[in-house]
């Protein structure tokens, strides 16, 4: 080994602590990047690859009644792979001991198998055994959401009869990765489930021999799914087919997809923010390293050295330090990401879950992290290495300072020497003091994330459920039926208010843009649904004309005054032209509204309603469920509230536990900025500090000196943060709107004052610990030392 | 004016213990000019550290007037620092960020009577260049500012540790004529480490030092100006 490679072995060994600060730092940002990643490749591998098994449908329809031989003209569609029929059915469930509303989706499986198309995933107990008409497998989260085992029994309604149900086994399907119930924004597995059940009995239960409902396809390679939706749309036609769609459409992959997407802008927004600001301190700490070599650079210098051997002597040095930091992290965020990835897995009701580790990512890691500190390793180096070896030597010229901006203005007089130092040293390093101040800001930022999610979703449930939509049971007919069923409802004992609505699935089309969503025609001056608009007032809905949800209208690039075409899904199938008259301010979903009179005579049809929202005294809501429950005409029977809450008490502890590690996030990039900030100011400032101390300075006014310069910093990056976080929020809230949901800017004052504290206890804490190094200002060595 | 007895200092270096001071025995008088001589290594820094209050000795007393340093605390000393002693160094250690007059001000800010700082700065002959920063001045002047800084609080003793040695000898000249005038003009006591003998010719009274004891006192029955000294 060279004598100057066993300099830099001994050299990393002497500084081994500070080393290990640096290599820490590494580490964190590194880890946050690679765990961030690699989860997200790996959810989307898992997806990928699950679909891909089980054979995840491509298009899906439902219909009224079709013969089973239309199974072999829907083959001959070009382009068609794989078709499977099946019977689906809404039920309402009755599980003893829990007297909510519980409703749930029957599917059939081909007798005794796991299917061709959409296949399950037997998680527990067995398939149906031949002649056992009454067994059903569960959906895992609605089984474990009630305790139920393979054996046990619940009871269904199942066209209209009461029948008892025994679990055979609990399974996971591709189609209910997210399992959420038809209009419902959360997921509630107590109050929603997915039931498979053999095909020939629940064919039977509801008149369906030889005949199917539902119909699901895969495609060969390369045909478009619009070209075969619309072929099968003109299929299933004339067996009441409300319109296909594709995978990309279908709600469990909607909504997938749309929490990947968000996934995706959380993994890119964080560890940018960590590895910047562990790049920064890396290049801090290494350039200040570096400088203190400056003696020794000048003696190699004077050996004979040449410069670029210098450098390339101080670069292994720092490769050294960073390739310990980049391995360790590289390590540390595998170990996070699999447990991240099989957090994941639960969360998501996935069968399995591959882990992916892209060697991009972890170049991309190691690249950053090398090139950022190399950069600062040579810039330091070049600084040092330029002066002539003798210079170099001798002791280094008092920095150069002036007199501040609020100085020259004439102030001086009301600031004393000390405050004088502390400004003129920042105005002296603008951008080491702009870097610091934006390390500390970005903290802060950071932690507004965390409290900006609860914030947010409170007031969208605020919005949504307490001043637009305010009934507190919605009835589902099984199909259109006349508005006079209203009086029955009405007549229940502890229901206050009934107001009908008719529903109808439509496409809505503007220029070249379409959407399909549903029509709802809604009560006139009705006291249940409200429409609002951008001022959260409400909306007089005016006889004729359609209004949107205001992310429906921009979608579709829609104004006001503007004619939107409405292609009906149902029935007669009519196209009609509608004037735009406004838009609502929605949070949830996206629809288009009319006065129910309107639509009916849009649809030609007399006073037909699909459904009814009822308010109902509190008191009365178990009988008056029971009753409806009872009701043949009534289908399904929802209540928002109680799936509110169970949306709540699942949010609560991942709102806590994001809002843990935000703050963690934030209080360590706090930390990590001003301790160390505040420590190579101590080292650069030894000298002048210690001198003070000579001078008579007791220890609090020499640490007013370095505290007072981090205070103002602080204090400066606070207001900073809490743009930034702002800024954050606004950006997480953009990149978040789907048509499914869209998250409002709310920030209350608890957000900012929360930010705010911990970004001052995290500088409290450093301020406590620089003081303890204050203690420790060698007062003699300052008299002989020059530097 | 201090009073030292059998003043021992033992440093513990690695694994070996040096013993800096031997049992020095010292006593100085108000408004007397001391030098302080020896090689590097025979113990007048320790010395002077212990004088200003900046470190304490392993055995043995120091009495300022009637206190004794070796049994003050901390917040004491710093206090006997702040009030008492004024030091100069030999690299100056002035604070880059502030001018020559605020480097001044930094300590008559905290004194008790202090002069004002363009006094004291007229007093070394610096009063063109008091709004210059460090890095504006040179060596020399530098070290006449560090010296005006010390005097400023009016010290009762002003210490200075090797004050030319960072310095050519033209330079060092003016920066000693400032001593003498400080002493002569103010009366301060003032103690001057050196290995240089020739700067022994300017004091009242030369103490050399070798391998941590006194090994000789002179008194100077003439009194030489910093010019005529031979370097």
């Amino acid at each position: 080994m060279k004598a100057i490679d066993k300099k830099l072995w001994r050299e990393l060994w002497g500084m081994r602590m500070q080393a290990l600060a640096i290599a820490l730092v590494i580490v964190g940002g590194v880890s946050i990047f690679v765990m961030s990643l690699s989860t997200l490749d790996s959810l989307y591998e898992t997806r990928e690859s699950y679909y891909r098994n089980h054979h995840f449908a491509q298009v899906f329809a439902s219909l009224k009644r079709a013969p089973l031989a239309l199974i072999e003209r829907i083959r001959e569609i070009p382009g068609v792979d794989k078709v499977e029929t099946r019977v689906v059915a809404y039920v309402n469930l009755d599980v003893a001991g829990f007297d909510d509303p519980v409703s749930g989706h029957l599917l059939s499986l081909p007798d005794n198998s796991p299917g061709l198309l959409n296949r399950i995933y037997l998680r527990k107990g067995r398939l149906f055994e031949p002649g056992r008409d009454n067994e059903v497998l569960l959906s895992e989260e609605f089984a474990r959401a009630h305790g139920l085992q393979a054996g046990d029994t619940l009871g269904a309604t199942i066209n209209g009869r009461r029948k008892t149900l025994t679990v055979a086994g609990l399974a996971l399907s591709p189609e209910y990765i997210y399992q959420i119930a038809p209009g419902a924004m959360f997921p509630d597995y107590q109050r929603y489930g997915v039931l498979w059940m053999a095909r020939k009995p629940l064919a039977t239960a509801y008149d369906m021999d030889g005949a199917f409902n539902d119909v699901t396809l895969t495609l060969s390679k390369g045909s478009s799914p619009q070209d075969i939706i619309d072929r099968l749309d003109e299929l299933l036609k004339p067996y009441g087919g409300i319109g296909a769609y594709a995978r990309k459409d279908q709600l469990s992959n909607r909504f997938l997809s749309e929490e990947l997407k968000q996934q995706k802008t959380i993994a890119t927004v964080f560890p940018v923010i960590f590895l910047g600001v562990a790049a920064f301190l890396l290049n801090v700490v290494i350039s200040r390293l570096i400088s203190l070599q400056r003696e020794q650079i000048a003696t190699l210098k004077a050996f004979g050295y040449s410069n670029f051997a210098v450098g390339l002597h101080y670069t292994k040095l720092v490769l050294m330090i960073v390739g310990f930091g980049v391995l360790g992290g590289v390590g540390a965020g595998i170990w996070m990401g699999k447990g991240m990835s099989n957090i994941y897995m639960g969360f998501y009701s996935l069968p399995f879950m591959i882990y992916v580790l892209k060697p991009q990512v972890i170049a991309a890691a190691a690249l950053i992290t090398m090139a950022v500190a190399v950069l600062g390793t040579l810039y330091a180096v070049r600084s040092a290495a330029m002066l002539p070896p003798a210079q170099a030597m001798r002791p280094e010229q008092p920095a150069v300072y002036r007199a501040t901006i609020v100085e020259r203005l004439g102030l001086q007089r009301w600031f004393s020497q000390p405050t004088r130092m502390i400004l003129r040293h920042i105005e002296r390093r603008p951008v080491k003091s702009l870097l610091t101040t934006l390390g500390i800001a970005m903290a802060c930022g950071v932690m507004m994330i965390g409290g900006f999610q609860e914030g947010a979703i409170d007031h969208m449930v605020e919005v949504q459920y307490g001043m637009s939509q305010r009934e507190d049971l919605i009835a589902n007919f099984t199909e259109p039926t006349s508005l006079r069923a209203l009086y029955s409802l009405r007549s229940l004992q502890g229901v206050e208010h009934v107001e009908g609505v008719r529903n109808v699935p439509a496409r809505l089309q503007f220029e070249h843009r379409f959407y399909r969503t549903s029509v709802q025609g809604i009560q006139a001056e009705g006291t249940l649904m409200r429409l609002l608009d951008t001022e959260l007032n409400d909306i007089d809905l005016p006889p004729e004309g359609v209004v949107l949800t205001d992310y429906l209208a921009e979608l579709l690039h829609i104004q006001p005054g503007d004619m939107l075409t409405i292609e009906v899904l149902e029935g007669h199938r009519p196209t009609v032209q509608v004037p735009v008259v406004g838009t609502a301010r929605e949070y949830l979903g996206v629809n288009a509204y009319m006065q129910r009179e309107a639509l009916n005579r849009l649809l030609k049809e007399g006073n037909a309603i699909t459904g009814a929202l009822l308010k109902v005294d509190a008191r009365y809501q178990r009988e008056v469920y029971a009753e409806l429950k009872d009701m043949p005409r009534i289908a399904g029977v929802v209540e928002q509230k109680s799936a509110i809450r169970a949306f709540y008490d699942t949010l609560a502890e991942t709102i806590l536990f994001f809002t843990f590690i935000t703050t963690l996030l934030g209080a360590t990039i706090a930390f990590g900025v001003v301790y160390n900030s505040m420590r190579i100011a101590l080292s650069e400032r030894n000298r002048e500090l210690a001198s003070l101390r000579v001078l008579g300075f007791e220890r609090a006014e020499v640490a007013y000196i370095l505290l007072g310069e981090l205070a103002l910093l602080t204090l400066v990056a606070i207001p900073l943060g809490m743009l930034i976080g702002y800024g954050l929020c606004g950006y997480l809230a953009f990149r978040f709107d789907t048509d499914l949901y869209r998250i409002p800017l709310v920030l209350g004052m608890n957000v900012y004052a929360f930010a705010a504290l911990v970004v001052i206890v995290s500088a409290i804490i450093s301020a406590i610990m620089i003081w303890r190094n204050l203690a420790h200002l060698d007062m003699v060595a300052v008299l002989k030392s020059k530097e | 004016m201090f009073h030292v007895h059998g003043v021992t200092k033992v440093y513990q270096m690695g694994e070996v213990q040096v013993h800096a001071l031997r049992g020095v025995d010292l006593d100085l008088y108000r408004s007397e000019f001391t030098v302080l001589l020896g090689a590097s290594g025979s113990g007048k820094s320790t010395l002077l550290n212990i004088l200003g209050g900046l470190d304490t000795p392993t055995d043995g007393h120091v009495y300022y007037g009637e206190r004794d340093l070796t049994r003050a605390s901390e917040a004491e000393l710093t206090r006997y620092r702040r009030y008492h002693v004024g030091f100069v160094f030999q690299f100056y250690n002035l604070i880059p960020s502030l001018t020559a007059r605020e480097n001044v001000a930094v300590v008559t800010e905290i004194a008790k009577a202090p002069m004002q700082p363009a006094e004291a700065l007229q007093l070394v002959g610096l009063d063109e260049r008091m709004d210059h920063f460090p890095a504006q001045l040179s060596g020399g002047e530098q070290q006449r500012v560090a010296i005006a800084r010390a005097i400023a609080k009016n010290p009762d003793v002003l210490l200075c540790d090797e004050p030319t040695g960072a310095l050519d000898s033209e330079t060092g000249i003016v920066v000693l004529e400032a001593l003498q005038r400080v002493n002569r003009e103010l009366g301060t006591t003032t103690v001057v480490i050196t290995h240089n003998a020739g700067i022994a010719d300017m004091a009242d009274r030369v103490i050399r030092l070798a391998d941590g004891r006194i090994s000789q006192v002179h008194v100077n029955q003439t009194k030489l100006a910093p010019g005529e000294l031979s370097w």
